[in-house]
């Protein structure tokens, strides 16, 4: 192939730090990447990101709070990043790799932030643990009701059985699957799928973090087990019913712009189940990724609200 | 005989325990939480005319033990799937867990599934239609490598809408062609089995005569 521009893996973006340290913690036994971004001695804000994405998504946001006196700590996903490939993923199995990494932090209460899928388990850490958190902020990963596809139960049934089916096969041929090589621009370009407000730039330095160079081309390191979509028993309605009595105060940012990979969150739908004092914050301009379209002001939010 | 099947980074380990006596259709068992496959075929099972096999779940018997933990029933659905692929078109009884799954691959696989019959064993209730006040439990090691402390855990607190598994019931009984594809011999009616039972559809027999009909279904 030919070379790459960022095969050395100098690929820069403005603003964009890589971490500080890195360390392994053992969480059940699978080895779980986890970095910092600023001073060691600074007290501890723990960030979690969303799926499909890794610590390093955070390369622009993590600084400006290591800037603002945080010791910021996130860690890769199992499966994702630099994380360990599991056999199995579960919810409850995410939510104790990150009780692992929390442990791995200290005893005392510190400011937790989570992204989608690590909004929705650090709420739970939040929940099940509110002596272990100080403050809690949650970028579009609050639960509120979906509204079902309005169509006839015979379609539904269809619907599903169709999705249970693909899923899975998914299963019967995973023993073998791998993630499809490509040039840096290639997998810029697919991730601009999953995230198509975010700049091709942005997705091309994304590729030299969460991917790796193999003989035939870039790949995500991601667990090609993984696959978007699903289903299961789970209804938002339950973590619906526990957010008046969330422990911890809150900061929930929302992006009002509706995309793929959003929660198709609303305010109006959130605003009756939030914890009294909880606050709401959303922006115009910007969808579900909030803190990669507008790093600075939510990371002044940010700070401000954990002050 | 054993035969070793893949299931992502997992080998299953799928048993048989009686070879056909004619050209019939294979009777795929699968174990309650914690057990793992018989050695001989069960009682209620005699009268079967093809081969009767038996699937060790992920994580139990002679199946991989995967580090971390991460069971859901699904998942295991999934191991009985990748069984139903190597074996072709069968008829399924579950105990307990095995219950479970059994009525979650015959909604998601109706065509291969030729009558499932659903029994008592361990593991029947799971963690209730609801869950409660959030936790994180941790499993009791000590014993043998398998079963998994991880699956005794994970596998006895999953929830289980009573109206996600009459759903299950229901890609049966529209998709699988048979008038009778779910069979509840169980006793015990946890919600999500009340549920089921209540469907139009799903008959509550025994494992001896659920058999006995299955046997005769093409």
């Amino acid at each position: 192939m030919t070379t790459d521009p960022g095969d050395d893996g100098t690929v820069t973006y403005p603003g964009a730090r890589r971490p500080d340290r890195q360390r392994t913690v053992r969480s059940d036994g699978l080895a779980i990447n986890v970095v910092e971004w600023g001073d060691e001695q600074a007290p501890p804000f723990l960030l979690a990101h969303g799926g499909f994405d890794f610590a390093g998504t955070f390369d622009v946001f993590a600084p400006m709070l290591a800037a603002g006196g945080w010791r910021v700590v996130s860690w890769d996903h199992r499966g994702h990043g630099d994380s360990q490939h599991a056999s199995l993923y579960s919810w409850n199995a995410d939510v104790r790799d990150a009780l692992a990494v929390l442990d791995s932090v200290g005893d005392e209460p510190l400011p937790i932030l989570g992204h989608s899928k690590g909004g929705g388990i650090t709420l739970q850490v939040a929940e099940a643990f509110p002596h272990r958190v100080s403050h809690l902020v949650n970028i579009d990963g609050l639960p509120t009701p979906r509204p079902a596809p309005d169509v006839a139960d015979h379609v539904r049934t269809q619907l599903l059985a169709e999705e249970l089916g693909r899923w899975l096969d998914h299963h019967r041929t995973m023993a073998a699957a791998q993630r499809k090589p490509g040039t840096l621009d290639e997998l810029a370009r697919r991730r601009a799928r999953m995230n198509p407000r975010l700049s091709h730039e942005w997705l091309r330095y994304l590729v030299t973090v969460g991917g790796r160079r193999d003989a035939d081309g870039w790949r995500w390191k991601i667990d090609a087990a993984l696959r978007m979509g699903g289903f299961g028993p789970y209804r938002n309605q339950w973590g619906q019913d526990r957010l008046p009595g969330l422990g911890p105060p809150l900061l929930a940012i929302l992006g009002r712009q509706p995309e793929q990979m959003g929660w198709g969150t609303e305010s109006r739908t959130l605003e009756p189940h939030l914890p009294p004092g909880a606050r709401l914050q959303t922006f115009e301009d910007a969808g579900h990724f909030v803190h990669i379209e507008l790093p600075r002001q939510v990371a002044d939010l940010v700070l401000e609200f954990v002050a | 005989m054993t035969t070793l099947l893949r299931h992502s980074k997992v080998d299953l380990a799928l048993h048989e325990l009686r070879p056909g006596r004619s050209a019939g259709r294979p009777l795929l068992l699968l174990h309650g939480l914690g057990e793992r496959s018989p050695v001989a075929p069960p009682a209620g099972t005699d009268g079967w005319p093809g081969p009767v096999v038996a699937l060790d779940f992920t994580g139990h018997g002679e199946s991989t033990v995967p580090a971390g933990g991460g069971y859901t029933p699904e998942q295991l659905m999934a191991d009985a799937d990748i069984a139903l692929a190597h074996l072709g078109p069968s008829t399924v009884v579950g105990r307990g867990l095995g219950a479970y799954v059994a009525l979650l691959v015959a909604g998601a696989r109706p065509a291969v599934v030729r009558g499932a019959v659903l029994a008592d064993g361990p593991g029947l209730a799971g963690g209730g239609p609801t869950p409660g006040s959030t936790t994180v439990l941790l499993p009791h090691f000590g014993g043998p490598p398998t079963p998994d402390p991880y699956a005794l855990v994970e596998l006895a607190t999953d929830v289980r809408p009573p109206d996600y598994a009459a759903s299950f019931a229901r890609l049966a009984i529209q998709l699988s062609g048979l008038d009778e594809p779910v069979t509840v011999a169980a006793r015990a009616r946890p919600e999500w089995l009340r549920a089921v039972a209540d469907e139009p559809g799903v008959v509550e027999d025994s494992v001896e005569a659920a058999l006995a009909a299955y046997g005769l279904v093409r």
